[in-house]
């Protein structure tokens, strides 16, 4: 720490300064111990707990349809697919299959939410870099959707729509209708998102060439979502190991090769074309049928090992169940993409300045319940 | 009555009234930039607190009044009482000089807008003090950030604003606008007057700590930057000074490059008291433009601020100056 | 690969010592043993059961050496290391790695115990995979597992001052658990 440098006769001494628990930038409570030389960072520790409620210990005393609500406080943004990762682990285990109707449903709400967490990172990104209007855009279209989430299952953010075999209810009569409505709507505003931010010379000054993380890096970080693929690193779930109907529809996989800031701000605005295409594609194409399978009231998993991947707006969340043929659990983990990803913090940040950190944090797009569980 | 004191007496009478409708005009110019932000963001803006919400600020500012004033307990306590005097008298002495009519203007003196430069300069001394005092790194880093920004944008301020002397021969405001009963200087000066007054916009928004130059307070990296630590009527004179001292640039470049409160092409000459409102549309107009880039553009970065200043604004301006006294001397302006 | 040349492949790294390799002949050992149970072949222990891929149970001395080599070998090319959870399998405490090739995109599990409570320790595999750092904090955590040669080896989540591991299944808390 006490570490002097000395520059032309300046002395120059690293100092600690505290980013959090109660700052703009970490979104939540996430607090950064940055040691800092003027305002260039030299270290990046973060400190996590501040919301932590040991969600995997609830989980160990819960029944598995109980452990589907705990999922929506995890990464609130991307409640509906949690809930899907639990129950496609349910569902994995107990060998049921789920109609047509129901996967296809939750692959177009899954893809939804998807763009509405993006619209909010959207509008986060903009206002971390110091754009205050872009905020407001964002949770414009954000709002539309959550205003037809609200209408099919009662909850804007923490949905709880999917159970183990199904869905909850079916959905609304309007919601085919809304949805169309929207991707029109959204369609013209992305463009509008692109030339209120992603043109702006300055914020390409900002963002271009700061905070890059090789390929290499990401892997072994264990980086996932557009963090990595900015990187080059081809690692979408929906293509490797998909599930519900995401093999039924065709899309690219959003990626960029330079690995910095930019980059995984051009990969979001891309995957918003392609989650729109996704449900443009299935939208149409709801098939008819019941909307949930029976299953036992109480729900014993057989013995063994479950592990599930889905594809997050934030990256790969992993659901590892292990199971002694009781109606909970024994042990059940959540391998969560924000974990991993501000791992990767430290080793990204060094060397640029606050503003750096900032903008870079921004593109990690935290949600700090995410990383505490 | 002896003719010192009766001038005194004159002064502290002007002074007050500037006082008050200046800190009045400063509420209004918070109200305006709420709702252009809200026209910007597709909300409404404060619109419940009197007419369309004009009380809304008068009613912020009796709530700030009666806050209660928290600070640090290891703060240097004279300094940091000491900081937000500093910026607003600093702001509220500038505005004696601009020339809002012919004859509405405390104090015509012959360096007039070196006068103004130098005092509008002084504000940062507040900011640095307050950084300083307030025993918190964030304040001190906004602090510093605060006193390298204003130090660099002052160069090109003081340039621009020095290209446009160079018609007018005369640092002397009253003068400055006599001279332009030929022309606006924007026109009279044509290519170099347009690019003095770009520069001087850039600079002026620099100088003023606002976005896309705020990396004073620059709220996502610092918090609040130099006046996180303080609240109540303190935190209301850092907060007003920024208004006033926006207000300042765009009525400076009102004065120099948009002929003040005369009318366009002279079509109200023969009503003079309509010169101040020509002032106010001029100067507002200005004023609106900064608030657009505020609600536009992001932030810079650090040392893109300094790359702006030393690599481009400074060397386009020395350039500016020997084109703007090759056209003096070659009397190629335009005047009517 | 498939499981199964993954098991040969993986299996053939780490031979049992006390099995005679069948190539090289026997000499001068002319008692006969009783028919015992067959040995493994491999210090390695490996299953399908209950689970979509391959387990892979190591013994915990072995545990950096297999996992060095589950990266680096070109067949195996392990280099995603996506889920690392910490485990209390009553009374024996454990690590279960999950394990992806980017390459040839096929996946395995690693798991390695310890029936030592009180001191429970690992080689730290944050050299192979930096994420590891992270997660082995998490598990060092709340099991109290050590990994040697970590380079931070803190408490990630709760205050330093806490008492006991909160995920082990003998862990109390009258206060902040409920209990049904």
């Amino acid at each position: 720490m006490q570490e002097t440098t000395t520059i032309n006769n300046f002395k120059s001494e690293e100092y600690f300064i505290n980013m959090g628990p109660q700052h703009p930038a970490t979104h939540g409570v996430l607090r950064l111990l940055l040691t800092i030389d003027g305002e260039i960072i030299k270290k990046v520790e973060p400190d996590l707990g501040y919301i932590h409620r040991s969600i995997e210990k609830m989980c160990e005393r819960d029944s598995y349809q109980q452990i589907v609500h705990l999922t929506d406080r995890m990464d609130y943004l991307s409640s509906h697919i949690n809930n899907e990762a639990v129950c496609l682990t349910v569902e994995k285990a107990l060998e049921l299959e789920v109609p047509d109707r129901v996967k296809v449903i939750r692959t177009i709400i899954g893809e939804l939410t998807r763009i509405a967490s993006h619209c909010l990172w959207w509008g986060v990104m903009g206002m971390d870099v110091g754009a205050l209007t872009t905020y407001f855009y964002g949770f414009r279209d954000r709002e539309m959707i959550n205003d037809i989430f609200e209408e099919t299952c009662g909850a804007r953010l923490t949905m709880n729509y999917n159970v183990p075999g199904g869905l909850m209810w079916d959905i609304h009569p309007n919601f085919v209708n809304r949805v169309k409505k929207f991707i029109v709507h959204f369609k013209t505003k992305i463009p509008e998102f692109d030339r209120l931010l992603t043109e702006n010379i300055i914020f390409q000054k900002r963002t271009k060439g700061v905070g890059v993380l090789s390929k290499e890096d990401a892997i072994s970080f264990g980086a996932s979502g557009p963090v990595a693929r900015a990187s080059g690193y081809s690692c979408d779930v929906r293509k490797y190991h998909p599930y519900s109907a995401l093999d039924k529809v065709t899309f690219t996989e959003a990626l960029q090769t330079q690995g910095d800031t930019f980059a995984r701000y051009v990969v979001r605005i891309q995957e918003l074309w392609e989650s729109l295409s996704i449900v443009e594609q299935l939208i149409d194409n709801i098939p008819e049928g019941e909307h949930r399978v029976a299953t036992n009231a109480v729900i014993k998993l057989p013995k063994g090992e479950y592990y599930q991947k889905v594809e997050t707006a934030r990256g790969e969340l992993g659901v590892y169940v292990v199971s002694t043929g009781t109606k909970n659990p024994y042990r059940l983990k959540f391998r969560s993409p924000g974990f991993s990803n501000l791992s990767l913090l430290n080793h990204i940040a060094v060397g640029g300045k606050i503003g750096d950190l900032v903008a870079t944090m921004a593109t990690l797009d935290l949600v700090i319940p995410d990383i505490d569980r | 009555m002896p003719e010192t004191a009766a001038q005194i007496t004159e002064m502290i009478i002007i002074a007050i009234i500037y006082l008050g409708i200046f800190s009045v005009a400063g509420l209004f110019l918070v109200f305006m930039e709420r709702r252009v932000a809200a026209w910007f963001q597709l909300r409404i803006g404060p619109n419940r607190v009197g007419y369309q919400g004009l009380l809304q600020t008068m009613a912020d500012a009796l709530k700030l009044v009666s806050k209660e004033l928290t600070g640090t307990v290891k703060a240097d306590k004279f300094l940091y009482n000491l900081a937000p005097y500093f910026v607003i008298i600093s702001s509220l002495m500038a505005l004696g000089l601009i020339p809002f009519s012919k004859s509405f203007q405390a104090f015509d003196i012959n360096i007039g807008i070196f006068f103004l430069i130098a005092v509008s300069s002084i504000g940062v001394i507040g900011i640095l003090l307050g950084g300083w005092a307030s025993n918190n790194k964030y304040s001190l880093i906004g602090a510093m950030r605060s006193g390298v920004q204003t130090i660099s944008y002052e160069l090109s301020v003081g340039l621009s604003l020095l290209t446009m002397v160079l018609l007018t021969g005369s640092l002397q405001l009253s003068e400055m606008v006599e001279v332009q009963k030929h022309g606006w200087l924007i026109l009279q000066g044509h290519i170099p007057a347009v690019i003095a007054f770009m520069v001087f916009m850039i600079a002026g928004t620099a100088e003023t700590n606002r976005a896309p130059f705020d990396m004073v307070e620059a709220e996502s990296e610092l918090g609040a930057g130099f006046h996180t630590e303080y609240s109540g009527m303190k935190f209301a004179y850092f907060f007003l000074a920024e208004f006033i001292n926006m207000f300042i640039i765009a009525a400076i470049a009102t004065t120099v490059f948009f002929g003040a409160w005369l009318s366009p092409f002279g079509i109200t000459e023969s009503l003079p008291w309509l010169g101040i409102i020509w002032f106010l549309i001029k100067t507002f107009a200005l004023v609106f433009l900064m608030m657009w880039f505020r609600w536009t553009f992001p932030r810079l970065r650090v040392d893109q601020l300094l790359t702006l200043e030393w690599k481009y604004l400074l060397p386009i301006n020395l350039v500016n100056i020997v084109v703007m006294a090759l056209i003096v001397w070659q009397k190629l302006t335009i005047q009517f | 690969m498939t499981n199964a040349a993954l098991k040969e492949l993986i299996g053939s790294w780490f031979p049992n010592p006390e099995v005679p390799v069948d190539d090289k002949p026997e000499k001068g050992i002319s008692e006969v043993q009783e028919p015992q149970e067959p040995q493994p072949s491999s210090l390695l222990e490996f299953t399908e059961e209950g689970s979509e891929f391959l387990n892979i149970i190591v013994p915990a001395t072995h545990l950096h050496a297999l996992m060095l080599k589950l990266k680096t070998h070109p067949d195996t090319h392990f280099n995603y290391l996506f889920c690392l959870t910490g485990m209390d399998w009553e009374p024996a405490l454990g690590v279960v790695y999950h394990l992806e090739s980017t390459e040839h995109r096929h996946m395995v599990v690693v798991k390695v115990k310890t029936e030592d409570r009180d001191n429970p320790n690992f080689d730290s595999v944050s050299d192979i995979w930096r994420t590891a750092e992270f997660h082995e904090r998490e598990v060092y955590d709340f099991f109290g597992i050590k990994f040697n040669n970590h380079p931070n080896l803190k408490r990630l989540f709760l205050t330093d001052e806490w008492d006991g591991f909160p995920l082990r299944k003998d862990y109390v808390d009258d206060i902040n658990m409920v209990i049904k």
